[in-house]
């Protein structure tokens, strides 16, 4: 700017200029995302050392002799409340829970998105609506409703497992959390698919039902294969969203050894006995985060391009 | 019987009334062209044979068989659409055999057929491409061989021209003419350009507002338009519409055309149609085609009704093939088509020769034609 309006002035000043500006913005983003990445560099370090030179040594400082001591405990040893049989149990839990939650409600999403997009029906608008409405109710509104639900459910298991010998998982508890985050997650999924959906050509739909595809030969062969980046931007969100959720975890699952992940490394880090062994406690909370970090990495990129979908055109 | 039949069919969203009671028919082998303005009401026509709208009146057969209740997928129709609507995650094979796949056909069989296909529109090549590495004309020859693959009763295009370029468009044009000559299928196909109508059909729908205006041969619609809409919307350049006045000196009728500031034009026209009469003193709507309207060496020397008058041009336009002039008359600017060398001037006045054996008339009141 400078450079054009008063051009007497030497060039050099205004590339200075820039390259003062540089400084300050490089500078500030540098700042900003050391200070953000500092308690993920202080769990690793922490981790990594012994207890010796967690009490005697600087926190910032690296371990001097780095040891996996910590990691295997916290994996097959440190005690939650009373039970000391390490994270891996309730790390599979949250497996087993997270997995299948993601891939229904994704599953269902995509199939929401794809009847209120090319299958128009009389009020679609306002199923629409009213599923864009369950993305703003709170946790806490849905707990003691969800609560009575459940427990419905479960005493249903008890008759069918009478009736029948097999309670077909209801009043499990990792099932009950499925249920839970499958109905909570459907709102997010279906506006995720609907919005990619809807910019997705009708036209395509048409050729299908000339050549014969029945409604899910459609989905199936049509629909999923073209989906591919709004999937993986529904499966990290609903895997980070359920993975790291505590609240429904511990309010119907908080004990015992059905607790998922979050729930356990709370008791862990809560539990008092003799000193607080923090390389464990750091080490369990990376293992507890590190698969939402494994699938931002393998699928992130897909992430950025996914929200975008849509946006422009071509 | 014709071999698609039309019959009354309405198509209403809510109060909307989208066709107002179409009836076409075509015959075995034909080639018909849905043709009008955008909103026109073509592509709903379309989509009702095909199966993808429902329709609230009427009846569709084909072969003698009513087909509206059906299922698009057992119409035994085949469509192409203006996006081509590929499959963007199979190849061009896979694209191709998708409905034998959906029926059930047995590998083996499918594949000869693919290859039957790709030789005929000259795509074996490209068999194995996903639809993203295709150019548009491409695209066009895949989409036109999923829907030969399934040798279907009736062919269905939706605009399949619009998205190539001018080159391409007429290269393609030829080539679904050839294709409907050796194959000798039924086609229906819509189409906002009037010369794709023009070349391509046996038969012309001339649609606006949900209504055909005039169902014909190309020959009877260019000729003898039925009303002025598609007087003025078939051929390039238009039809000239001048408005005019009838007098009757002596024996016969004869059109007045006004100029701003010198003597009017005045043709006689001993061939009037027997409607004219009773516009007699009333004004009428002159139409005449740029073609019947040229320089006196370039009219027709048989013509037996031509008629020539000094006019003053305004504009000329040299097309090369073709020089158009510009003139005024009747207060609208109106094109004469001449010869490519024709000595012509803007700002001069140049005698121009009136072919009124092809002039047609129109009432202003109703635009209808005048017979």
């Amino acid at each position: 700017m400078s450079a054009v309006t008063s051009p007497a002035r030497p060039a050099s000043s205004g590339v200075r200029a820039r390259t003062l500006n540089r400084i300050v913005i490089y500078g500030l983003l540098a700042l900003f995302a050391i200070f953000y990445l500092m308690p993920l560099f202080v769990m690793l370090v922490t981790s990594l050392k012994t207890m010796d030179e967690i009490q005697n040594g600087n926190m910032l400082s690296l371990p001097h002799a780095p040891t996996f001591e910590p990691w295997i405990k916290a994996w097959s040893e440190v005690c939650s409340g009373l039970t000391c049989v390490g994270m891996k149990g309730y790390f599979w839990n949250s497996i087993k829970m997270v997995v299948p939650a993601v891939l229904i409600s994704t599953l269902l999403g995509a199939l929401n998105g794809y009847v209120l997009t090319k299958w128009r029906f009389r009020g679609h608008t306002l199923v629409f609506a009213m599923m864009l409405f369950a993305c703003f109710i709170p946790f806490q509104s849905v707990l003691l409703p969800m609560a009575t639900i459940l427990g419905s459910l479960g005493r249903f298991g008890v008759t069918l497992q009478n009736a029948t010998g097999f309670n077909f998982g209801l009043g499990n508890s990792t099932v009950n959390l499925v249920f839970v985050h499958v109905v909570y997650g459907l709102g997010f999924t279906t506006l995720f698919f609907r919005n990619y959906y809807e910019a997705f050509p009708t036209e395509l739909v048409k050729a299908a039902q000339v050549d014969g595809a029945s409604f899910f030969q459609i989905f199936r062969r049509i629909m999923l294969p073209n989906s591919l980046p709004i999937i993986v931007v529904t499966v990290i969100y609903q895997f980070t969203n359920i993975w790291n959720d505590f609240l429904f975890a511990s309010a119907y699952a908080g004990s015992g050894d059905v607790m998922p992940m979050t729930v356990a490394l709370n008791n862990v880090v809560n539990t008092s006995t003799g000193v607080v062994e923090y390389n464990v406690n750091m080490a369990a909370a990376m293992i507890a985060a590190l698969p939402t970090l494994i699938v931002y990495v393998v699928a992130g990129r897909y992430f950025v391009r996914g929200l975008m979908a849509g946006a422009v055109k071509g | 019987m014709a071999f698609l039949e039309i019959d009354g069919l309405k198509k209403r969203f809510g109060n909307v009334e989208i066709l107002k009671g179409i009836d076409v028919e075509l015959e075995k082998g034909g080639f018909l062209v849905l043709v009008g303005p955008s909103g026109c009401g073509k592509s709903t026509l379309l989509n009702t044979i095909a199966g993808l709208e429902t329709i609230t009146e009427g009846e569709i057969r084909v072969d003698g068989r009513a087909i509206n209740d059906l299922h698009p997928s057992k119409r035994d129709i085949a469509m192409v659409f203006q996006s081509y609507a590929l499959y963007p995650n199979m190849t061009v094979a896979g694209n191709i055999a998708f409905g034998m796949e959906m029926r059930g056909v047995p590998a083996a069989e499918r594949q000869k057929a693919i290859d039957k296909v790709a030789k005929i529109l000259q795509i074996g090549h490209l068999l194995q491409r996903k639809p993203s590495q295709l150019s548009g004309g491409q695209r066009q020859r895949v989409a036109m061989g999923r829907a030969l693959v399934r040798d279907p009763k009736l062919f269905l295009f939706d605009e399949p021209l619009s998205n190539l370029d001018a080159k391409l468009r007429v290269d393609m044009r030829i080539e679904i003419k050839r294709l409907h000559a050796t194959t000798g299928t039924t086609i229906v196909y819509v189409t906002h350009d009037q010369i794709e109508a023009m070349t391509l059909a046996t038969k012309i729908a001339v649609m606006r507002d949900g209504e055909v205006q005039q169902f014909g041969t190309p020959a009877e619609i260019y000729n003898n338009p039925t009303n002025v809409f598609v007087a003025d919307f078939m051929g390039s350049p238009a039809m000239n519409l001048i408005p005019a006045k009838i007098d009757a000196n002596g024996s016969g009728l004869s059109v007045v055309l006004d100029r701003d500031t010198r003597q009017p034009i005045v043709l006689p026209m001993p061939g009037a149609p027997a409607g004219l009469a009773a516009f007699k003193d009333k004004q009428v709507i002159f139409g005449v085609r740029p073609e019947a309207l040229t320089d006196p060496e370039g009219a027709e020397r048989n013509g037996s009704e031509i008629a020539t008058a000094d006019c003053h041009i305004e504009v000329v336009e040299p097309a090369g093939s073709d020089t158009f002039a510009v003139t005024n008359l009747g207060g609208k600017g109106v094109v004469a088509r001449l010869r490519a060398d024709a000595r012509i001037q803007p700002g001069t006045s140049t005698p121009l020769a009136f072919n009124l054996s092809k002039a047609v008339f129109f009432d202003p009141a109703t635009e209808k034609r005048i017979l």
